[in-house]
């Protein structure tokens, strides 16, 4: 067992978690994130990758949109590099009222958001495969952003200022003596050790397992409705704009290119599981059928990938809990000593990737006032490291970089360009990463042959190298290709279904990868495992399956 | 606000990617990677860079290729890779295209330069002063194979020539291509010849570049200029064949200004759909029996090689079975991919070696099976050829003009 002391633990290492220790962590705090998974491998993993221009929200929530505004321009200065300045076009389709333009362009002025009306004509030059019938289009400032790099970069930052992020932690008890917080019990899951953290304030950033957290501390469950949306990913980029429809909020209203694919989204079903997430036949079609309104012909490309994200909303009284897209999409702060009545506890809910580092700064002035004590909050002027000031990500980065060193390092993930020395430096600073670990930072296998061909060449790198045993380097192999195959059957059809036969023939008719010996277990499963803490058995406590 | 994109792109091309599974077969086949590291290879730059292309270039590797087409022409899965390649091409030398490329991309320019002074030219590109002097100026390598300048014409020779008999089987129109005109006014005239032979009335309008070199070159607004007049050209008459001797020249019209370029002017297509290689045309033919048989035989054993453009036209190797009506007359194919020339590629100072490492199994075939004379279809691959090995290089259509009879005219 081991011991720490720290004045902050957070819980829940998504960005808004990450947000919080980093501006914990400036502020003088001794602050610790605990995440019984990978960083950023909830929500802020499974979005459209959209850095809001506010545009979706000028209209229905100017609150927001305004928000959005102002973080979207803080971002792009404090990690230019997880943000692509793509722009945006906000379009009326023929089916659409060219009416609710009128409406967004009179919010936009409110919430001092920059827009332009364009001419169709030269919305489709700049975008060719839009839909020619388009009546209306508006530029905006939307960017893309990768939730994980955002979250690695803070991380870091929180780092030099002596925040530490402990990933695979699960939390597993919540202590509080007298009405005021006094530790955590949590679960080292990758080296199967028990860590007692003694500290004297718990900012519960769970997102949609929130309520989980709560639970934990023995307090009512804070309400949390989350509500799931499936995003697709296309095979290539169809558009270099993020395409959004000039509509109220709806399912399938936009397309985001994001890194070398673009990703159509979204729909909202509330959930009670935010740990099993489904992607319905009927929804996979709904998204296609959108496509097509925006891009014609968007059917006949080749879908890639899907994946469902639940949105952490906290329930609103004001509407009803069936339709969670018109609930607060702000962010509320909970604070436990009024509520339940113990101290040193705040839970936050709501917001959105774009404006975690808001959410963040709101979380910890009230903690601050609940200290009694006040720093000032500087998240928003100092850059993280590993950017450079206004050096924004563009889609020819990695492809730059490879006509540089291709010949020095040789391709091991041949779509997304991830080389030979890119896999062990991370291996290297985290020798117990599993291949999915190594695929958030590095993007291992997220291109056309999803892991086909790549994820072998991998685990061979991996043994050959010594940076583990070929027993491991097996099990990690089968569970990253089972993995992908979750996002792949949903929507396979069409050229996806080549590839797919290819890769099953390689892998599975030729190398019969599934009955290759190997450890009944290599990595832990955040969600089911049962923690060794005896505490815990004798508690009897078990999180949801 | 924001900068719109303007940028060579073709969307059917690059919707083609999807179709990519990564077999890899591409580069097996690909005879530019087998030679030299310096290229990244067909799958590299075609379908997994334009995964990252939004009009911004930095891979300059990818002018490493040679757009001999051979990835599109063995890619099991339709993948448009030559043509994803030239597009990436043109995108990055846009604005920055080096004099050299655009003089060797003007093949008819540098004809009407160098007929007046034929043998003077001839004699600057034979002096390994000179051509040190080309290569440290312009770029093009000193042993790199040049044309030879003709004093003559092929309309020169076609405003006096009067057919020998009257036809008996309709019109042709006859694509003599820049090469044509201007070095190899032989295979020309005998291309001509051949045709009235047989019993066509050939008409021949006035007629220029179909702007090939410029699109290897990346030089596609030039090129699609000169395509779409060259198609207004040769559409004189609407309702008959356009047959040329100039077989790369065919691939233009046939499928890359559409698929490379995007041009979809109907002339263009019209006149891509209308137009048939000359050993494509004689084949069909033979195969429907109205081609004359009485065929003197040539007691020769030669070599064919099949030039990479003619290959991407999708219809064999018509050339080899219409040879095989000549008696007594042994053509090998010579199974090699490409002959290294690649138009304009192997001419150029920095890709030389790799157009001669590319061609060296051809060459090895064709010293093998006859050292003296050789087949192929195209003007510079016969010029790459013929500099390599000391061969003397025909279009197919010399050696029918031979077993015809009618080279004694």
């Amino acid at each position: 067992m081991k011991r720490l002391k720290t004045d902050v633990v957070v819980i829940g290492g998504g960005t808004t978690g990450i947000g919080v220790l980093r501006d914990c962590a400036m502020r003088g705090y001794k602050t610790i994130l605990l995440d019984r998974a990978d960083l950023a491998q909830g929500t802020s993993g499974r979005f459209h990758g959209l850095l809001h221009s506010g545009g979706r929200y000028v209209v229905t929530d100017p609150e927001s949109g305004r928000e959005c505004a102002a973080e979207n321009a803080i971002i792009g200065r404090i990690q230019p590099e997880a943000v692509e300045r793509t722009g945006g076009l906000f379009v009326v389709t023929p089916k659409d009222d060219p009416a609710f333009g009128d409406k967004f362009l009179a919010g936009a002025a409110k919430a001092a958001m920059p827009v332009e009306e364009i001419a169709t004509s030269a919305a489709l030059a700049r975008e060719p495969r839009l839909n020619p019938g388009i009546k209306r289009a508006f530029l905006v400032e939307d960017g893309t952003v990768d939730g994980w790099q955002i979250a690695w970069s803070a991380a870091e930052s929180a780092k030099q200022y002596g925040g530490q992020a402990l990933p695979y932690h699960k939390v597993t008890q919540v202590h509080h003596l007298n009405g005021a917080v006094t530790g955590v019990t949590a679960t080292d899951l990758k080296r199967g050790e028990t860590v007692e953290i003694d500290c004297s304030f718990i900012l519960n950033c769970a997102g949609p397992w929130a309520g989980q957290v709560t639970e934990m501390a023995g307090l009512p469950p804070v309400s949390v409705i989350p509500g799931r949306g499936i995003m697709i990913a296309m095979n290539h980029r169809l558009v270099n704009t993020v395409i959004n429809r000039c509509i109220p909020p709806a399912d399938g209203d936009i397309i985001v290119p994001l890194h070398t694919v673009c990703i159509i989204g979204t729909t909202d079903h509330p959930v009670t599981d935010p740990d099993h997430l489904q992607v319905p036949a009927n929804e996979v079609q709904q998204m296609f059928d959108s496509g097509e309104e925006l891009l014609p012909g968007f059917r006949s490309a080749r879908a890639l990938h899907t994946w469902a994200g639940a949105r952490p909303l906290i329930k609103d009284d004001r509407v009803a809990t069936s339709d969670t897209r018109h609930m607060s999409r702000g962010m509320a702060v909970i604070d436990h000593s009024t509520r339940d009545g113990v101290s040193g506890m705040l839970t936050i809910g709501g917001g959105k990737l774009t404006t975690y580092r808001l959410m963040a700064e709101h979380i910890v002035d009230a903690m601050e006032d609940q200290l009694g004590s006040h720093h000032p909050c500087r998240t928003a002027d100092e850059i993280c490291p590993g950017n450079q000031a206004g050096h924004n990500y563009l889609i020819t980065h990695r492809l730059k970089d490879r006509e540089a060193d291709r010949l020095e390092s040789p391709i091991i993930c041949e779509c997304e360009l991830m080389n030979r020395q890119m896999a062990l430096d991370l291996f290297k600073s985290n020798p117990l990463a599993s291949f999915d670990d190594l695929r958030r930072q590095l993007r291992l296998g997220m291109g056309p042959c999803q892991g086909g061909f790549c994820s072998a060449r991998l685990a061979g790198l991996a043994c050959q190298e010594q940076v583990m045993d070929a027993g491991r380097a097996t099990g990690l192999l089968k569970l990253f290709l089972e993995h992908r195959w979750i996002g792949l059957w949903p929507i396979l059809h069409g050229a996806g279904v080549r590839q797919a036969a290819l890769d099953a023939w390689m892998l599975q008719g030729t190398l019969d990868v599934a009955h290759i010996p190997s450890p009944a277990r290599v990595e832990p499963d955040p969600i089911s495992d049962a923690p060794i803490d005896e505490t815990w058995q004798s508690s009897g406590q078990k999180e949801n399956q | 606000m924001f900068e719109a994109a303007s940028y060579e792109s073709n969307l059917l091309a690059r919707a083609s990617l999807d179709s990519c599974v990564k077999c890899t077969i591409c580069e097996t086949q690909c005879p530019v990677m087998a030679v030299t590291p310096l290229f990244s290879g067909p799958k590299y730059v075609g379908p997994q860079a334009e995964r990252y292309r939004s009009g911004l270039t930095v891979d300059h590797s990818l002018d490493y290729c040679s757009s001999c087409g051979t990835c599109s022409l063995v890619c099991p899965q339709g993948v448009e890779i030559a043509e994803l390649n030239s597009v990436a091409r043109a995108a990055m030398k846009k604005g920055h295209t080096p004099l050299r490329d655009q003089l060797v991309s003007r093949t008819s320019l540098l004809g009407q330069m160098m007929k007046p002074v034929a043998p003077l030219a001839n004699a600057v590109l034979a002096n390994r002063p000179s051509r040190w002097l080309i290569e440290k100026t312009i770029g093009i390598h000193r042993n790199a194979a040049m044309p030879t300048a003709q004093r003559h014409s092929f309309s020169d020779w076609w405003r006096h020539h009067r057919p020998s008999k009257a036809p008996t089987r309709g019109k042709v129109v006859y694509f003599h291509g820049c090469a044509g005109q201007y070095f190899e006014v032989e295979t020309s005239i005998k291309t001509v010849e051949v045709l009235e032979f047989i019993g066509y009335e050939v008409v021949c309008p006035d007629q220029g570049c179909c702007g090939l070199p410029l699109q290897s070159n990346g030089l596609f607004d030039t090129a699609r200029k000169y395509v779409r007049r060259l198609a207004e050209q040769l559409n004189v008459e609407v309702e008959v064949p356009i047959i040329a001797s100039a077989s790369s020249c065919v691939t233009m019209l046939k499928h890359e200004a559409h698929d490379i370029m995007g041009v979809d002017d109907p002339t263009v297509l019209q006149a891509g759909q209308r137009i048939r290689e000359v050993s494509e045309f004689l084949l069909s033919l033979a195969d429907a029996g109205t081609l004359p048989g009485d065929l003197a035989p040539i007691h020769q054993t030669v070599a064919y090689h099949a030039p990479c453009q003619l290959k991407g036209q999708g219809m064999g190797k018509p050339a080899l079975a219409l040879l095989s009506l000549i008696p007594q007359l042994t053509v090998i194919d010579a199974e090699a991919t490409c002959c290294g020339i690649a138009g304009t590629y192997g001419v150029k100072k920095e890709k030389y070696a790799i157009g001669q490492a590319v061609g060296r199994e051809l060459f090895e075939a064709v010293e093998r099976i006859n050292p003296q004379l050789a087949v192929c279809d195209t003007e510079t691959c016969r010029w790459q050829i013929a500099a390599a090995t000391g061969a003397t290089v025909v279009h197919p259509i010399s050696l029918l003009h031979q077993a015809w009879g009618l080279d004694q005219d």
